[in-house]
């Protein structure tokens, strides 16, 4: 057999809001579909919604196929049905070889077992033979490191030590298909450290494995092929390199619009001065290097801001500052007029001024600037306009970083 | 059905040991309660007997006693069986939602759970027929069957009650309200016979049918009445069947409908 995982054209429909139809239409219906099943229906009524439409993917033996995409897309119902949980209403899948889901490691656990009870009930509830558990008993209590406390009740446990015993009996479970809803992150780092090394052993092993997970450098690491679900359909489907990226632009737009809308609502109080600020910046400009204004720029762009203000009165020596950040806030850079030795006499009535910030290699993602113009000291703003958003894209996997910027550092080995 | 249950049968056993063991934790008498209960039950039944006695003027018989002890204890094991397996299914939805199992498990382990009881009910209640010098028979061969009847019956519902009470958690109250009242209507502190014409009405309840045989079987050593006996036997496998039946036609979307 070729193929270990197949998911045929699959589809399934969920309903929104509560469901409880009126017991007066629920009887006669229960009934009435014992008797006749209905066809599983192919449209929707009213609340229904298709939470996967039309996926359809194979996974060959021993292959690991990373499944991503943003909360709500399905990825965790194609999980479902995949381990019988669930049934498409269309559709089909097989799956060849023992299969074991690792959908919520302590979803088995009773809280006033011991931790020993609870190995072997947790265990039989994920396919295990008591038989099985006996001879690895001594595994799974090595694997979890809480020896100590194996016979107090888990109730007692802290969250940290009942998940590590979730995970320990899920990773002895020695299936040929495993699946895995994003359970890896349990415990300390040095626990983690161990899951992923569990992980890589079973890897080398042979098992076929199907992994949903938002952590992309860990799908990035051990996923050859990966599968992006948005809105319950496959988006795109192939290696890494290829999917990450376009998925992170996904992301990236979505982000973008959602920040531009929150920096819009929100103005900036400026210190009053006349309860209407003095100057007032008209148009912002991010120019590319061929002198095109846009919002989304490739990695290593040379970008120049263009700014149009209009100063009320006439201001004395201002001082024109500007401060990137990135989305999440963190401080790229800032300049001023003052520090660089730029000195403006005054300024009144409209007004230019560009800013060159040359090549920047920022890592991919999204930037808000902010522009100021301010009294001689840096004390006074006179405006600060903080909505101006622009994005760095790249189509390289290997530029994806959690840095603010890109160094090409040479490397010399002696 | 029985080829998923095989291959399952140490989840099943693991469950029925888990429902065992949380019932008993944390209780200073701990497994003793599974002793005390039944004794519990059986001196409850002679004082609503005595009582009983006192209002029609008669006295407290040691057959009636007798009677009413070995009715009392499967209707206990029936009324529990049923109160844990209406809720066998929600209780335990992280199970239903999260892992893959046939579902059937869940309300058989909270049954063969309280027949575990049972069986040390029965054992407390042999000791007890032994002191009051109740002799045995070869009728008591009987028992198996009828016990095998009384499980099926209960099964079945549970089959059907879990499931309901998956969607329409009106059930659990529903049945918890019949089982409070049903004792009255059920041959538990009396007889069918006492009630003269009306006693059929009794009988018709297949419980109560059940539980008339298994006092005719201990206490009277006769052969249980052949009629009633077919009758609750075709009502019990019938139940079953349906209530399986329909299970496993919903068994597919009660994870999204928990």
């Amino acid at each position: 057999m070729k193929y270990a995982i197949e998911f045929n054209h699959a589809w399934k429909k969920f309903k929104k809001g509560e469901k409880f139809d009126s017991l007066r239409d629920a009887v006669p219906n229960f009934f009435k579909n014992i008797i006749k099943p209905k066809k599983s229906t192919e449209d929707l009524t009213d609340r229904e919604f298709w939470a996967v439409r039309d996926v359809d993917f194979q996974v060959k033996k021993g292959e690991v196929v990373g499944i991503i995409g943003p909360n709500g897309a399905g990825k965790s119902t194609i999980l479902k049905m995949l381990s019988g949980i669930l049934i498409p209403n269309k559709g089909d899948m097989k799956i060849h070889g023992r299969l074991s889901a690792l959908i919520e490691v302590t979803a088995g656990f009773h809280p006033e077992l011991t931790g020993r009870e609870n190995v072997y009930l947790n265990g039989t509830i994920l396919g295990m033979k008591k038989k099985e558990l006996d001879a690895k008993f001594e595994d799974i209590v090595e694997f979890s490191g809480i020896r100590e406390f194996i016979d107090t009740p888990v109730k007692r446990y802290s969250s940290g030590m009942y998940s590590r015993l979730g995970f320990s009996v899920a990773a002895h479970v020695n299936p040929d298909v495993l699946l895995v809803d994003e359970v890896l992150a349990v415990g300390d780092i040095s626990f983690q450290a161990k899951c992923a090394q569990k992980m890589r052993e079973m890897l080398k092993s042979g098992v076929t494995i199907a992994i949903v997970s938002h952590s992309l450098p860990l799908i990035q690491s051990l996923c050859e092929r990966v599968i992006l679900i948005d809105k319950g359909q496959v988006l795109k489907e192939g290696s890494p390199e290829e999917v990450i990226p376009f998925y992170e632009k996904i992301v990236f737009n979505q982000q973008e619009e959602e920040l531009k809308n929150k920096l819009k609502k929100s103005t900036f109080k400026v210190a009053p001065t006349d309860n209407k600020p003095l100057i007032t910046i008209n148009k912002v400009d991010i120019i590319d290097g061929k002198g095109e204004s846009k919002d989304d720029f490739p990695f290593g762009s040379n970008l120049t801001i263009n700014v149009e203000y209009n100063a009320d009165k006439k201001i004395e020596k201002p001082v024109f500052s500007l401060v990137l950040f990135r989305s999440d806030g963190v401080v790229c850079f800032e300049s001023d007029t003052k520090r660089r030795g730029v000195s403006v006499e005054s300024i009144e009535g409209k007004g230019k001024y560009i800013a060159q910030l040359g090549e920047l290699k920022l890592s991919p993602g999204i930037y808000i600037l902010q522009l100021s113009i301010l009294d001689r000291d840096l004390v006074h703003p006179y405006v600060i306009r903080k909505e101006d958003v622009f994005k760095i894209e790249t189509d390289s996997v290997h530029k994806q970083t959690s840095s603010v910027f890109w160094k090409d550092v040479e490397w010399r080995m002696n | 059905m029985l080829m998923p249950l095989f291959k399952y049968r140490d989840l099943l056993a693991m469950l029925v040991v888990r429902d065992i063991r949380v019932r008993y934790k944390q209780a200073a008498m701990g497994f003793m309660w599974a002793i005390f209960m039944p004794m519990v039950a059986v001196l409850a039944g002679i004082i609503v007997k005595k009582a009983m006695a006192v209002i029609s003027g008669g006295d407290l018989e040691l057959l009636g006693i007798v009677s009413m002890s070995v009715k009392i204890l499967p209707w206990t094991f029936f009324s529990s069986a049923i109160r844990f397996s209406v809720s066998s299914l929600v209780s335990n939805s992280n199970l239903v939602t999260k892992i893959y199992f046939p579902r059937e498990v869940l309300p058989l382990g909270a049954i063969l759970a309280c027949t575990f009881d049972f069986l040390v009910a029965i054992l407390v209640l042999c000791v007890l027929l032994t002191m009051a010098q109740v002799g045995v028979s070869i009728q008591l061969l009987w028992l198996p069957f009828i016990f095998l009847m009384l499980f099926c019956l209960t099964a079945g519902l549970g089959f059907l009650l879990a499931a309901a009470n998956l969607f329409f958690r009106d059930v659990k109250y529903i049945v918890e309200i019949i089982l409070t009242f049903g004792i009255f209507f059920t041959p538990v502190f009396y007889s069918s016979d006492e009630l003269g014409q009306y006693g059929i009405f009794m009988l018709l309840n297949p419980i109560g049918s059940i539980l008339e045989s298994i006092s005719q079987v201990v206490v009277l050593k006769q052969a249980p009445d052949m009629l009633w006996l077919l009758y609750s036997s075709v009502c019990s496998i019938a139940i079953f069947i349906f209530g399986f039946i329909i299970f496993k036609k919903k068994e597919s979307v009660f994870a999204e409908n928990i």
